[in-house]
C-alpha cells in the first residue's frame, strides 16, 4: 500500500506536468496492460477506457445513423457538434482553468479514434475546432482566452484554422496574405484557400504576414465573422468531408484590432504547426475492418463463405496487421508530444505519413472485399474510403512528413 | 424530505455483440467480449440521478454484484451523477449461477443497512430476462413495488407511478419506502461527460462480500446445457385456405 501512496502522490504532480502518466498508473490499480492491440480499448488506462467508452457510444448513436446524409446533403450537423461539446469534446486538452476539459493529446487521439467511427468528416472538423481552441488556451493571453474558450468549448462558436492559400500550401510558409500595422489595428489583404468550417465559424484563426519572408515573418490573427473586409468563395463542392463546408476565405482591407493577435508577431507558424495532429483514420480503418470482416462470413460464392477462401483470408490479416501498427504509430506520437519528447516533431510525422497512407489502403482494401456492393452508396465503406483520401494531402501532405523526416535524419 | 435511492446495475454482455455459445454447450462466450451496463439498469440509474437534481433524492447509491469488472459498471454509474458505489464481490461458480433470489437478499440487505428509501432497479437483466429481482426484493423487505414504470412523480409521502402492462397503461400509487422496476421509456439516459467520468474518479466504491451482508450465495441451480435456438426452417406454400388450415392443425399451431 505504501507504493500505491507514493505512485498517488506522484500522479498528481504529473497530472501539473505535460508528462504522458499511461504507463505509471500500474502502481495501484490491477495490472494496466499497455499492449495495443485490435481491440482500440487495450493498452488504456481505467479512465481512458471510459472516455473511449463514452466516445464509441456516441459516434454510435448520434452519428453513425446519419453520416451518409450528411454527406450526400452536405449537412453541418451543429446540433449534433453542440452535443458532443456537452460531454467535453469542445476541448478535450485545452486546460480546465480555461474552461476546457483538462485531459491531454493521447486521451484526444483516442477519443477522435472513436468518433471517427461514426463520421470521419465531422470528427475531424472536431479536431480542426479542438487544434483552434487549444492554439488560443496555448498562446493567447488572460484576455484572449476569457473571451473566446468557454464559447470554443460549448461550441457556441466554431472556429476554423487558416493557413493554406491559393498559391501557398506545401509550402505554407511562403504565404502572402498581409496584415499591416496601422495605429492599433492590423489591415489584412489576401486570401485562404480550403478553409473547413469556413462560413460556419465565428472564428478564424488566420496565419498573415507581418514581417519579412519565411516563417518567422508570420503571425497569427483572430478575426471574427462579420469583421469588415472579410468574405468568402463559393462553397466547394469535394469529393468527401461532406458533413464540413469548405470555402475560400477573402481578406479585403480587413481591420482587426491588434488586441486580437494571438502570441507575437513572427511567432504564427510556430503556432500554425504545433496545432496540427491523425487520429480521424484510426476510427474509419477500424470500422472498415470489422465491416470487411463480417461481410466475408457472410457473403458465400462458388458454395463457400468467402472467409474461407485464402485471398480474403490474407487480405483481413494484412489489413488487421496495419491498423495496429497505425495505432501503435499514432498514440506513441500523441505521447511523445504530450511529453516534450525530443522527436516528437519526426514521431508525429512519421505517425501521419504511416497511419494515414495505411488506413487508406485498408479501406480501398476493405470496399474491394465487398465487391459490386463497396460500390454502392448503401454501404458506409465508400464513404470511409472518400473521406480518408484527403488525410494524405491536408494538414501537410505525406511527402511534406517525409521532407520532415528526412531533415530531422539528416541534421542529426 | 430528500430521500435515499439505491440503484442496482448489472455488468452484462453489451446488446449489440452478436452471442455465440461455447463449444462445450457450458454457457456463452464471455472471455474478451465486450460487456456494458445492462440498459435498463442505465435507465434507472439515469432516473436516480434526475430525482438528485430536482432536490426529490439527497443520495444516490449504486450497487453492482459480481465479479473485479462490475466495479467498471459502477465507474459508469458515478460517471452518470451517482455519489458513491457498492461492490458485493462474487465471482466464479457462485457468481456463474447467481440468481435473482441471491441479488435480492443482498440488496434487501443493503438497503435495510444504508437505509435507503426507495430502490430503483432496471426490470430485468437483458442476458438472463429473469424480470424477478424487483418483485422480489419487494417481497423481502415487504415494501410496496411499482414495476414496469415509464413515469415517476412524487407527491407528498408518496411515489405516483405510471406502469406499461400488457392491457396498457397503469396509474399507482405506492408509499416510501418502495422499490420501482424501470421500463424503456422512463427515460433517455444521458452520456457520462468527460469531466464527470473525471469526477467519478474521486468517488468512493466500497467493496463487500456476501458473507459481509448475511446472505449466502450457493448455486441453487445447475446448467445442464446451454444450446443455440434452432435454424429456422424454411416454410412450405399451400393451395389453398383449408389446406392452411390442415397444416396448422397437422403442426399443432390451432
Amino acid at each position: 500500500m505504501a507504493l500505491c501512496r507514493q505512485t498517488r502522490v506522484s500522479l498528481r504532480l504529473l497530472r501539473s506536468h505535460p508528462i504522458g502518466i499511461a504507463s505509471l498508473e500500474t502502481g495501484c490499480e490491477r495490472h494496466v496492460s499497455t499492449v495495443t492491440s485490435l481491440d482500440s480499448a487495450s493498452g488504456l488506462t481505467t479512465e481512458q477506457k471510459h472516455i473511449q467508452e463514452v466516445a464509441l457510444n456516441f459516434a454510435r448513436n448520434e452519428m453513425l445513423p446519419r453520416m451518409a446524409e450528411w454527406d450526400e446533403k452536405e449537412i453541418f450537423p451543429t446540433d449534433v457538434l453542440k452535443r458532443a461539446a456537452k460531454l467535453g469534446f469542445g476541448a478535450i486538452y485545452v486546460k480546465e482553468d480555461s474552461g476546457g476539459t483538462g485531459l491531454n493529446r493521447l486521451d484526444a487521439s483516442i477519443i477522435f479514434e472513436a468518433l471517427s467511427q461514426g463520421c470521419v468528416s465531422t470528427t475531424a472538423y472536431i479536431s480542426i475546432h479542438n487544434m483552434c481552441a487549444w492554439m488560443i488556451d496555448q498562446y493567447g493571453n488572460e484576455a484572449q482566452k476569457k473571451q473566446y474558450i468557454p464559447k470554443l468549448a460549448s461550441m457556441e462558436r466554431f472556429s476554423s484554422y487558416c493557413l493554406t492559400e491559393p498559391g501557398a500550401g506545401s509550402d505554407a510558409a511562403s504565404l502572402s496574405t498581409t496584415a499591416k500595422r496601422d495605429g492599433d489595428h492590423y489591415i489584412l489583404n489576401g486570401s485562404k484557400m480550403f478553409i473547413s468550417g469556413s462560413g460556419e465559424s465565428s472564428l478564424y484563426l488566420i496565419m498573415c504576414r507581418t514581417g519579412g519572408s519565411g516563417p518567422k515573418g508570420i503571425t497569427c490573427v483572430l478575426v471574427e465573422n462579420g469583421a469588415p473586409g472579410l468574405s468568402f468563395g463559393k462553397k466547394e463542392k469535394k469529393v468527401g468531408w461532406n458533413s464540413q463546408p469548405t470555402k475560400a476565405l477573402i481578406l479585403e482591407d480587413c481591420r482587426v484590432p491588434v488586441t486580437n493577435r494571438l502570441g507575437e508577431e513572427g511567432q504564427g507558424f510556430s503556432i500554425a504547426m504545433n496545432g496540427l495532429n491523425a487520429s480521424c483514420s484510426l476510427g474509419a480503418a477500424q470500422a472498415s475492418l470489422e465491416l470487411a470482416t463480417e461481410y466475408v462470413k457472410v457473403r458465400k460464392q462458388f458454395g463457400k463463405a468467402l472467409a474461407e477462401f485464402q485471398d480474403p483470408q490474407f487480405k483481413l490479416a494484412q489489413m488487421a496487421t496495419g491498423l495496429v501498427a497505425s495505432r501503435m504509430m499514432v498514440r506513441n506520437a500523441a505521447m511523445a508530444l504530450q511529453s516534450g519528447h525530443k522527436d516528437a516533431v519526426s514521431l508525429c510525422a512519421m505517425a501521419k505519413l504511416f497511419a494515414t497512407q495505411t488506413c487508406s489502403k485498408l479501406v480501398n482494401t476493405a470496399l474491394q472485399l465487398h465487391g459490386g456492393y463497396g460500390y454502392l452508396k448503401d454501404y458506409a465503406v465508400q464513404q470511409y474510403w472518400r473521406d480518408l483520401r484527403v488525410h494524405e494531402i491536408l494538414e501537410g501532405t505525406s511527402e511534406v512528413m517525409k521532407i520532415i523526416i528526412a531533415k530531422n535524419l539528416l541534421h542529426h | 424530505m430528500a430521500l435515499r435511492v439505491l440503484v442496482g446495475c448489472k455488468r452484462v454482455i453489451d446488446y449489440a455483440v452478436r452471442i455465440r455459445v461455447k463449444p462445450d454447450k457450458t454457457g456463452v462466450v464471455t472471455d474478451g467480449i465486450k460487456h456494458s451496463m445492462n440498459p435498463f439498469d442505465e435507465i434507472a440509474v439515469e432516473e436516480a440521478v434526475r430525482m438528485k437534481e430536482k432536490k426529490i433524492a439527497s443520495e444516490v447509491i449504486a450497487v453492482s454484484c459480481g465479479p473485479m469488472q462490475s466495479q467498471e459498471t459502477l465507474r459508469t454509474a458515478l460517471a452518470m451523477g451517482v455519489d458513491r458505489g457498492i461492490h458485493v464481490d462474487v465471482s466464479g461458480k457462485d457468481y456463474e449461477l447467481l440468481q435473482p433470489i441471491h441479488v435480492s437478499k443482498i440488496l434487501a440487505k443493503i438497503a435495510q443497512e444504508e437505509k435507503c428509501d426507495i430502490i430503483l432497479l432496471g426490470k430485468q437483466a437483458i442476458d438472463d430476462d429473469s424480470n424477478q429481482t424487483a418483485q422480489m426484493t419487494a417481497s423481502l423487505l415487504n415494501w410496496p413495488q411499482a414495476t414496469y414504470a415509464s413515469k415517476i412523480e412524487k407527491t407528498n409521502g408518496e411515489l405516483q407511478v405510471l406502469r406499461e402492462i400488457d392491457g396498457g397503461l397503469e396509474t399507482v400509487r405506492v408509499k416510501i419506502p418502495a422499490v420501482i422496476s424501470a421500463d424503456l421509456r422512463l427515460n433517455e439516459p444521458r452520456y457520462a461527460t468527460l469531466p464527470n467520468i473525471m469526477k467519478a474518479k474521486k468517488k468512493p466504491i466500497k467493496k463487500v462480500t456476501p458473507g459481509d451482508l448475511g446472505v449466502e450465495t450457493d448455486p441453487r441451480i445447475e446448467i445442464l446445457s446451454v444450446e443455440d435456438p434452432p435454424e429456422r426452417q424454411a416454410g412450405i406454400k399451400v393451395e389453398d385456405v383449408d389446406t392452411l388450415i390442415a397444416k396448422l392443425k397437422e403442426v399443432g399451431r390451432i
